[in-house]
C-alpha cells in the first residue's frame, strides 16, 4: 500500500497548482493514503489482456463540413475576464 | 386546482386549452418556493422576472393561437452547472462567485423551443463532486421529506426543488450518480440517459466520459416528455450520437409482458444494504413479476471494484477539466500575487473547497509519471470489465434492477469526515456510467421513518425508451406518482 508524505503532498499540490495551509496538508497526506489504499483493490482484478476503455463516443469521431461557423464574439469572451487590456486577458508575469 | 401539484403534462395540456395561464402557474410555483426556499434550500438564485416574462409570452402566442411546445408554461429548475446567460453559473464554487455565461447550453436551448419555463438555478455539490450536497461552497439543502437529513447529490437542490413542489421538473448531472441517489432519497424520477444521447455543451466538465445531464420530474411520464426536449444530435458535442432520438412517450403504457428483468445478486449482498431498501426494492420486483415480467438472476461481479475505478477516472478528467480555474481568464483571481504560478496557485487554494482539492489532487497523482499505468491505465482496464459484465448481464435479461442508493437519505454531517464512506452511497449507481449505460430511479416506497426508497432500473445503451416503459409500468401499479412533500406551515 502506498504511504503518502507530507512532501509528496506538497509536490503533488505543486502539479496541481493548489496552494495548502499546514493542516489541509496533513489532512490531505492521512485522506490520500486512505483513498490510494483502498482503490488498491483493483490490484485484485485480472486485467490480462483486457484493452483499456478508452473512447465512451457511440460513433466514434464525429465529423462535420469544414465549412467557417460562428465563433464566440472576442468581447464576449473576455467580458468574464478578472483584467483585460485591448484585446487580451492581463496576467501577472510569466517567468 | 392546486398548481403546484400538477404534473408536467397536466400544466402543459391545461396551459394549452386555457384552462389555465403559464403566468398563473408560474406565480404559484415562485410563491411556494419563495415562501419554502429559505428552509429547503433548493435554488440559489430565482429569476421571478425573467420566468414571468417568459411565461407572458406564451400566453400571448396561445391567445393569438400560434403554435407552443410540449412544455408550454412548464416551469423547470436548472442545476447551476448549466450554462443559461442572463443568471449566475456558479456549480455552488467560489471560483466562480460573479462568473456570468456568455452562451446558452444546448438543453437550454431546447427547453426554450418548447416554451418551458426557467425558474432558476439549484443547489449542488461544489462542481458535482458529492452525493449530499453539503460540499456546496453557497448554502445547505435540506431534504423536504425530513429537513434534518441531505436531499443526496450532487444534484440535491434539482431533486428537493422537484420533491418540494417549487417546480415539476428540473435537470441535473449525473457523473456517478448525481441524479438518480438525490432522486431516490427525494422521492422524485430521476434519469440518466445513455452516454451520447444528450449533448453536455454548455454543461460544466467534470468527468467527461461519464458525464449526463439528465432529468428530475415526479412522474415517469414527465420524465419522458423532457426527455423528448433534450435528447438528439449536436454538432458541438462530439460525443453526441448522430441518430434522432426516439419518442420517449410512445410506449410508456405497453407493460413489462414478456420482459426479462435480471436481478443482479452481488447487488443484494452488499453488506452495506439496509434491511427496508432491500425489501422494499424486492417487493418492486415482485410486482414487476405480477404484471408479466420474467426475473431472470444475472451476475455483476464487478460491483466491488465499481467506486475504487470510478475514483481513479473520474478524479483523473477532472483534475484536467478543472484545469481551467486558473484566475486569468475569468472567474475568481487571488489578490497580491507577483507572478503566474503564484496567481494559479494562490486563485485555487482560495476559490476551490476541500473535497475539489482532494479530488483534483488524487487525479494529478494517478496521472502522474511513475503512476500512470498502476493507477489510471489499470482502472481504464477495470472500467472495460465492468463493461463487459453489463454486456453479459444483457445478453440474459432486458432491464436489471437493483436498488439505487444503500440506504435512505443520512443526517448532515453523518458522512463528511469521511470521503470514502461518502463515496460508498453511489455503489450502485456509478458502474452505470463507466458502461455508459442508462439507469432510472423511481420511487418505490419509504422506510419506517417515512423517507423515500427507489428503484433502480437500467437498460443497455440506447436502450432508453424500453427503461422508461419499465419504469411506467411500476409506477402504475405501485401508485407512487407525483408525490409532492407536504412542507411545514403551508
Amino acid at each position: 500500500m502506498s504511504h503518502i508524505t507530507r512532501e509528496e503532498v506538497t509536490k503533488i499540490a505543486h502539479l496541481s497548482r493548489i496552494k495548502l495551509s499546514e493542516e489541509e496538508t496533513d489532512l490531505f497526506a492521512k485522506q490520500l493514503e486512505d483513498i490510494l489504499g483502498y482503490v488498491a483493490k483493483l490490484g485484485e482484478v485480472d486485467v490480462e489482456g483486457v484493452e483499456p476503455f478508452l473512447n465512451a463516443a457511440a460513433d466514434g469521431n464525429v465529423f462535420r463540413e469544414d465549412v467557417v461557423i460562428e465563433s464566440l464574439p472576442r468581447d464576449a469572451a473576455l467580458a468574464n475576464a478578472p483584467e483585460r487590456k485591448d484585446a487580451f486577458f492581463k496576467v501577472p508575469a510569466v517567468q | 386546482m392546486e398548481l403546484t401539484s400538477l404534473t408536467a403534462a397536466e400544466i402543459a395540456a391545461a396551459v394549452k386549452n386555457k384552462k389555465v395561464s403559464a403566468r398563473e402557474v408560474v406565480d404559484a410555483h415562485l410563491a411556494r418556493a419563495e415562501k419554502h426556499n429559505p428552509v429547503i434550500g433548493a435554488f440559489l438564485h430565482i429569476d421571478a422576472a425573467e420566468a414571468r416574462a417568459t411565461a407572458d409570452a406564451v400566453d400571448a402566442r396561445i391567445s393569438r393561437k400560434e403554435p407552443v411546445g410540449a412544455l408550454a408554461g412548464v416551469p423547470v429548475a436548472l442545476k447551476d452547472n448549466l450554462a443559461l446567460p442572463g443568471q449566475p453559473l456558479t456549480c455552488s464554487s467560489k471560483i466562480l462567485k460573479n462568473f456570468k455565461p456568455p452562451f446558452t447550453a444546448h438543453v437550454v436551448e431546447q427547453l426554450q423551443k418548447a416554451d418551458a419555463v426557467f425558474l432558476g438555478k439549484t443547489n449542488l455539490d461544489e462542481f458535482a463532486m458529492g452525493s449530499s450536497t453539503e460540499n456546496s461552497a453557497m448554502q445547505l439543502t435540506r431534504n423536504p421529506w425530513n429537513t434534518d437529513c441531505v436531499p443526496g447529490g450532487s444534484s440535491g437542490g434539482s431533486a428537493a426543488a422537484v420533491a418540494a413542489g417549487f417546480a415539476p421538473l428540473a435537470l441535473g448531472s449525473d457523473t456517478g450518480g448525481s441524479i438518480r441517489q438525490p432522486a431516490s432519497l427525494c422521492g422524485c424520477v430521476g434519469m440518466k440517459p445513455s452516454y451520447g444521447l444528450v449533448s453536455r455543451y454548455g454543461l460544466v466538465a467534470f468527468g467527461s466520459s461519464l458525464d449526463q445531464i439528465g432529468p428530475f420530474a415526479r412522474s415517469v411520464e414527465d420524465a419522458a416528455l423532457i426527455m423528448n426536449a433534450i435528447s438528439g444530435p449536436d454538432r458541438r458535442d462530439s460525443t453526441c450520437r448522430n441518430t434522432p432520438a426516439p419518442d420517449f412517450t410512445a410506449n410508456l403504457n405497453q407493460g413489462v409482458k414478456g420482459l426479462k428483468i435480471g436481478l443482479p445478486k452481488e447487488y443484494f449482498e452488499t453488506s452495506g444494504l439496509n434491511a427496508e431498501v432491500k425489501a422494499a426494492v424486492l417487493a418492486a420486483v415482485d410486482a414487476l413479476k405480477k404484471e408479466g415480467a420474467e426475473l431472470v438472476e444475472v451476475s455483476l461481479s464487478m460491483l466491488d471494484y465499481a467506486v475504487p475505478t470510478y475514483y481513479i477516472v473520474a478524479t483523473a478528467e477532472a483534475s484536467s477539466n478543472l484545469a481551467r480555474y486558473d484566475g486569468a481568464h475569468y472567474g475568481h483571481r487571488a489578490e497580491g500575487t507577483d507572478n503566474i504560478i503564484d496567481l494559479f496557485s494562490k486563485t485555487r487554494e482560495e476559490g476551490f473547497g476541500s473535497e475539489v482539492k482532494r479530488r483534483i489532487m488524487l487525479g494529478t497523482y494517478v496521472l502522474s509519471a511513475g503512476y500512470y499505468d498502476a493507477y489510471y491505465l489499470r482502472a481504464l482496464k477495470v472500467r472495460t470489465r465492468i463493461a463487459q459484465d453489463f454486456a453479459q448481464a444483457f445478453g440474459k435479461a432486458d432491464l436489471i434492477a437493483s436498488p439505487v442508493a444503500p440506504e435512505t437519505a443520512f443526517r448532515f454531517g453523518e458522512k463528511t469526515a469521511d470521503p470514502i464512506s461518502m463515496y460508498l452511497s453511489d455503489i450502485y449507481t456509478i458502474s452505470t456510467n463507466l458502461a455508459a449505460v442508462p439507469a432510472v430511479s423511481v420511487p418505490c416506497g419509504v422506510d419506517s421513518q417515512g423517507m423515500p426508497i427507489g428503484l433502480q432500473l437500467t437498460a443497455p445503451r440506447f436502450g432508453d425508451d424500453l427503461m422508461l416503459r419499465a419504469a411506467a409500468a411500476y409506477e402504475q401499479v405501485s401508485g407512487l406518482r407525483n408525490r409532492v412533500a407536504p412542507l411545514q406551515g403551508n
